[in-house]
């Protein structure tokens, strides 16, 4: 029985200190903001690998999310006779939550596992280790542009994913279904709100963009620098950063929309 | 050991997961020559070349570069020390995604603001010093071992440094590339001036080059002195070491139980 309670509380200090190392690792790379000149072109190098070449794949998932919405919207709203509010219904649920979370988790998958492995990879053949000796600060140098380029991708991405979505669910219920046009875009603008709709989507999208990158920067700077080290800090960015946004964004909403 | 030391390690204690790695290490190393710093596996040299890069810092003792007292230097000012320093890794650690070219070019552009006519005659200099001026294309995937390491040490020449670390230079080498980097670790430090600090256990190729060499086991330094100096150092282990002998101080067996009552012989230890 002893033996359980100290192994829960050495899991419980372990936690903790990997928190309170995930925050210097921060500090140190915020406060490190490296010479425009030096910094802007591997920031722009970064946005590529981490948005241009997510974007596929958020916009294939943007658009069947929608038309998925498209049909089970249509299908509870015709039972009362109100499937001309499913414009509204799709914008509210894409802005709102589907895109900033759906596109985290995706962003989690394919960009962020892919800087864990890639700066793992560096730490382990010891590029990280020579940048040092050259002078050259890592933290500066590969993880800040990284950590930045995820923090601006994101929500560029969560704003292409609910325009397509909103496109998905339109060539479903509009052009597949029957729906009036006009009722599906008319219904649409009346009821989404920008402040209260797209910029809550959009902070929500900002706060997971930042933290699953994070996750991801620190897993990889952090990991033991094995093959099964990088594979372990792969898999634990991919499930951290579900959770955080998952736990996240109940928080948000309770704070955007729970008007209790 | 000399009076004119480039690097000083005074009384230097180290720990890592509750192991103590050096237990008091004491050892000055002298400017302009090369030392080899040599000793079994495990023993933490490398470690010790982390230590005096600042990427470690000593429990206690005094760890000093060029008159600067590493641990206790400011990140800014230790990544200034460090544009002094150059390093092999014992793996090259060459950028993966940067062409040969790019690799050695890579101090040069963070370091410096010369123009890019300036930077490519330097690195052209640099590659044909380790004789791979004609491999700047390449990518670091297309390199043999012993091609990687030349790579890697022309850039860490690149900046033209005061002190250069070696890291188990001749690990894993064939006999030619070996001979290739002996070659250059002796030029290198005769045309350059440079002060040379070499880690390896390849006692022959080490004590060929090198002006002088020490011993380190447990922790501490069990011998040191010119190659001559150590080949008639009167210490069981220094000797073991140097001859490759498999029994001795160091014994060949791992402490283990008694033997017969291993195999379930009769009169063996219940």
């Amino acid at each position: 029985m002893m033996d359980r309670i100290a192994a829960f509380g050495r899991v419980g200090i372990e936690t903790i200190a990997s928190f309170g190392r995930a925050s210097q690792f921060l500090a140190g790379v915020v406060g490190g903001v490296p010479k425009p000149s030096v910094g802007f072109p591997l920031l722009i190098r970064q946005l590529y690998a981490v948005g241009v070449l997510s974007l596929a794949i958020v916009v294939v998932s943007g658009l069947f999310i929608g038309m998925v919405l498209g049909l089970q919207g249509y299908t509870i709203l015709s039972d009362f006779g109100s499937e001309a509010a499913i414009g509204q219904m799709i914008a509210l649920t894409l802005v709102r939550e589907l895109a900033p979370v759906v596109t985290a988790l995706l962003f989690a998958g394919r960009a962020g596992s892919a800087l864990t492995a890639e700066i793992g990879l560096m730490k382990a053949t010891e590029q990280l280790s020579s940048m040092e000796m050259m002078g050259v600060d890592p933290l500066r140098r590969v993880i800040a542009p990284r950590l930045w380029a995820g923090f601006l991708a994101m929500p560029v991405l969560a704003m292409i994913f609910s325009v397509v979505g909103v496109i998905g669910g339109m060539l479903v219920g509009v052009e597949w279904l029957g729906v009036f046009e006009g009722s599906y875009w008319g219904n649409m603008q009346a009821s989404v709100d920008f402040v209260d709709d797209v910029v809550n989507g959009i902070i929500k999208s900002v706060v997971f963009g930042f933290v699953c990158a994070w996750i991801a920067v620190y897993q990889g700077y952090d990991c033991v620098p094995t093959s099964a080290g990088i594979s372990s800090a792969t898999t634990k960015t991919v499930v951290y950063s579900s959770l955080a946004v998952l736990g996240l964004d109940f928080v948000l909403t309770a704070v955007m929309f729970g008007n209790f | 050991m000399v009076s004119s030391a480039y690097i000083t390690l005074k009384d230097v204690v180290f720990s890592r997961s509750g192991r103590r790695i050096f237990d008091g290490v004491t050892l000055d190393i002298p400017k302009g020559k090369i030392t080899a710093i040599m000793g079994p596996s495990g023993t933490g040299k490398t470690t010790l070349l982390r230590l005096i890069g600042g990427q470690l810092r000593p429990d206690s003792g005094l760890v000093s570069v060029a008159g600067h007292d590493v641990p206790k230097l400011k990140r800014r000012d230790l990544y200034r020390l460090r544009e002094k320093m150059g390093m092999l890794f014992q793996s090259g650690a060459l950028f993966t995604d940067l062409s040969v070219y790019e690799n050695v070019a890579f101090p040069l552009r963070v370091h410096t603001a010369l123009p890019e006519d300036m930077i490519r005659d330097i690195v052209l200099m640099k590659l044909e010093a380790v004789g791979l001026r004609g491999a700047r294309q390449l990518m670091p995937s297309e390199l043999s071992g012993g091609m990687t390491r030349r790579v890697a040490l022309a850039r860490s020449i690149a900046l033209d440094p005061e002190l250069i670390m070696y890291d188990e230079p001749f690990a894993g080498q064939d006999p030619i590339a070996m001979g290739v980097l002996v070659k250059l670790i002796r030029d290198l430090n005769s045309s350059m001036g440079l002060t040379s600090v070499l880690v390896s256990h390849d006692v022959p190729e080490s004590l060929s080059i090198c002006h002088f060499a020490c011993i380190i086991a447990d922790g501490k330094v069990i011998g040191e002195g010119t190659p001559e100096e150590l080949r008639a150092h009167p210490s069981e282990r220094v000797q073991q070491f140097l001859n490759g002998e498999p029994d001795g101080p160091v014994p060949f067996h791992y402490p283990s139980g008694d033997t017969a009552s291993d195999f379930g012989f009769p009169g063996g230890a219940s």
